[in-house]
């Protein structure tokens, strides 16, 4: 499989971001509704592994699943339409952002942790048959690999040697809870045990992401089992969109961290309640949590992938204004047109 | 509105004449009745995903790790199929867990360990294993989620013999319910309404109390019509009767608060009073709760019956997205319509 320069491959991370910012402006304006759970951070893993699949691959995703698709080629417009709940979106407005689907480029996703194992296990079973040297590729969080449904996964696709990539997406989380905290053993090694070949990728790095993509995804396409990539990465914006203690932390001088430092203030001086001493305690531990909070990585930050491609592409002497632009365009486009007939009712 | 009584009062009025009260929502009348009963037994543990630190995705379980400690508050990973599994092992080794299921949409990977094992262990073993567990998750709709996150699927756990079936349709129910819940020896699915979460606050006793599991209650009371809801449907119930006693219609409202035990009794003396039905709930309508109390209605009050049993429910469908969340969840208008129906037949 051809690899992909490192502009090309930034151009991919760089319509994934910009597609997740853009879905994020359509969420705030209350335009798309319900939980909204951003792939942002995840650009490197969606365009090191996506640009390695050929047609006739298929592809199970998770309730983070618009970068891989934005990289996928599906089309902008319908995906954009489906989250507004439009009939003529890309599910005719039944599938919402977590359960994207398309026919056309074999790919589902699921919002339900873990069924993208089993589901790219049985597209395996099927390409092993019917499309030989076709793969079936499973993204899924680190979380994830503790359902019932991934370890089965991991048993079947080696009793039955399926042609599977399983692409483990790291950022330490299972939803609020530390996933180390939750998790025995490394990821990889439990893969390994069962008889997969493992590859581990920093998820910042998305050449080094593409390189172990593409090593793997040979393999499978011939015949040689299994195989999962463990890509760590960081959650840029939290679970989900709006997470108070993310977006308190990180803009002290907004309104809802004035609101919510009002509240703490007239708290402490309050009649009732605790002794000093208790207060104190509690005044430290909450600025202790917002601190580590800050600490998350953030759009922009050193350990942003798409800072790290960006100063990479930049060293290598690459367009990167030209490829933002560009970028920047195509999405604006996409957002025009799929709000056309939308009434908008901005407050 | 003639607010009404049975649970309300209690059987022993001395000590609830001194009772003090806290105005609570549901959200912290649930997590009350989790603090009590963890402080009266220690055997009652409280695990699920994200239940610890983070204090649950609706916050219930807030602050009870920093009380009780992380032997007794457990995180799980992500694996109902595992929560509910260890659950019944617990149970067996001489706990009392409650199992916190994020949303009931996520509850699928662990039928099988709630209905082939927890619901039949007591049977199987002749009585020598009880599984003293609740499964506690939020149900239905009212805040425009993505799918798994919406719907309401009592009825297919009413379904499953050796479940109870509890949905609390305020805070004082949410506290009493699920203090009944944990005591009770064997396995309830505790259903909360998550609209109704921080929708109000209502008085709550401070003190812990239980309402018996299986006795419906008359939350208001009626002579032409009677209305059996539960759940988030309850105020959809209540709302609707007072529209309705403009046109002068009076309208009685029964709260189930289980589904199972099916208090038969409570509506149908309700029903031969009125000669008329309405059921309401969210969840589908074919197979739905709405089917067996018409049918119980048939069996025990047919001759009192001065209109067919009308039902209003959710559709057969998959739980819509947001833009038509407010189609699919009943609503006065649909509730009103079917008690005209019932007056006009």
């Amino acid at each position: 499989m051809q690899t992909h320069g490192l502009a090309e491959l930034y151009r991919q991370m760089g319509r994934a971001r910009a597609f997740e910012l853009a879905v994020e402006r359509l969420w705030r304006r209350g335009l798309i509704s319900g939980e909204m759970h951003l792939g942002t951070g995840e650009e490197a893993v969606a365009a090191g592994v996506v640009t390695q699949l050929r047609a006739g691959d298929g592809l199970a995703l998770t309730h983070r699943c618009s970068p891989a698709l934005v990289v996928r080629g599906v089309p902008l417009v319908p995906m954009l339409r489906e989250m507004l709940g439009q009939s003529d979106g890309l599910c005719g407005g039944r599938a919402g952002h977590m359960h994207l689907s398309s026919r056309e480029h074999l790919v589902a996703c699921s919002g339900i942790v873990g069924a993208s194992l089993p589901r790219a296990a049985g597209f395996a079973l099927a390409a092993k048959r019917l499309r030989e040297g076709a793969v079936g590729v499973a993204f899924a969080g680190d979380g994830a690999m503790n359902q019932g449904m991934a370890l089965e996964t991991l048993n079947l696709a080696v009793a039955w040697s399926l042609p599977l990539l399983v692409v483990c997406i790291d950022n330490g989380w299972a939803i609020t809870t530390r996933a180390g905290s939750v998790t025995a053993g490394e990821l990889g090694a439990r893969a390994e045990a069962f008889g997969w070949t493992v590859a581990r990728a920093d998820g910042l790095e998305v050449e080094e992401v593409q390189r172990a993509a593409s090593e793997l995804l040979a393999r499978c396409r011939k015949g040689k089992g299994p195989a999962l990539l463990h890509v760590t990465c960081p959650r840029i914006d939290g679970h989900f969109l709006g997470d108070p203690l993310l977006e308190q932390s990180r803009h002290l001088t907004g309104s809802a961290a004035k609101q919510t430092l009002g509240r703490v203030m007239s708290a402490a001086v309050s009649s009732g309640g605790g002794g000093a001493l208790q207060r104190a305690a509690s005044m430290v531990k909450m600025v202790g949590t917002m601190a580590k909070a800050r600490r998350e990585t953030g759009r922009g930050d050193r350990k942003d992938p798409l800072r790290v491609a960006h100063q990479a592409v930049k060293r290598a002497g690459g367009a990167v204004d030209v490829i933002d632009a560009e970028v920047e365009a195509e999405i604006a486009s996409a957002v025009e047109r799929a709000l056309a007939g939308i009434e908008v009712r901005d407050a | 509105m003639a607010e009404v009584s049975a649970g309300r009062t209690g059987s022993s009025a001395a000590p609830r004449a001194v009772a003090e009260e806290k105005r609570l929502n549901m959200v912290q009348a649930l997590n009350e009745a989790l603090a009590d009963e963890m402080a009266r037994d220690e055997t009652v543990l409280v695990m699920g995903e994200d239940v610890g630190p983070d204090g649950g995705v609706f916050r219930v379980t807030e602050g009870l790790i920093e009380r009780f400690g992380n032997k007794r508050v457990l995180d799980t990973p992500l694996a109902e199929s595992g929560i509910v599994g260890s659950a019944i092992g617990l149970c067996v080794g001489g706990f009392r867990p409650v199992c916190e299921i994020q949303f009931m949409g996520f509850i699928y990977p662990c039928l099988n360990q709630l209905c082939s094992h927890a619901a039949r262990l007591r049977n199987r073993s002749r009585g020598t294993f009880a599984v003293p567990m609740v499964v506690r998750m939020p149900y239905g709709g009212g805040i425009r989620p993505p799918e798994h996150h919406s719907e309401s699927y009592e009825a297919m756990l009413a379904n499953t013999p050796g479940l109870k079936v509890v949905i609390p349709s305020d805070p004082y129910e949410a506290k009493g319910l699920l203090i009944a819940s944990i005591r009770d020896d064997d396995p309830v699915v505790f259903l909360e309404p998550k609209r109704i979460y921080r929708a109000f606050r209502q008085a709550v006793p401070t003190a812990p109390y239980e309402i018996p599991l299986g006795e419906a209650r008359v939350a208001r009371e009626g002579s032409d019509v009677t209305v059996i809801a539960y759940g988030a449907m309850l105020q959809v119930a209540l709302a609707s009767a007072k529209k309705a006693e403009a046109e002068g219609i009076s309208v009685e409202v029964v709260d189930l608060r289980c589904i199972v035990p099916l208090d038969v009794q409570t509506f149908v003396d309700s029903v031969v009073k009125t000669g008329r039905a309405v059921v309401l709930h969210e969840g589908p309508r074919t197979c739905g709760v709405g089917a067996e109390v018409a049918a119980a209605i048939g069996e025990n009050a047919l001759l009192s019956l001065l209109a067919p049993v009308e039902r209003v429910t959710g559709f057969d469908t998959v739980f819509p997205g947001a833009l038509l969340e407010t189609h699919y969840l009943p609503h006065e208008e649909r509730v009103l319509a079917a008690i005209r129906r019932t007056i006009d037949y």
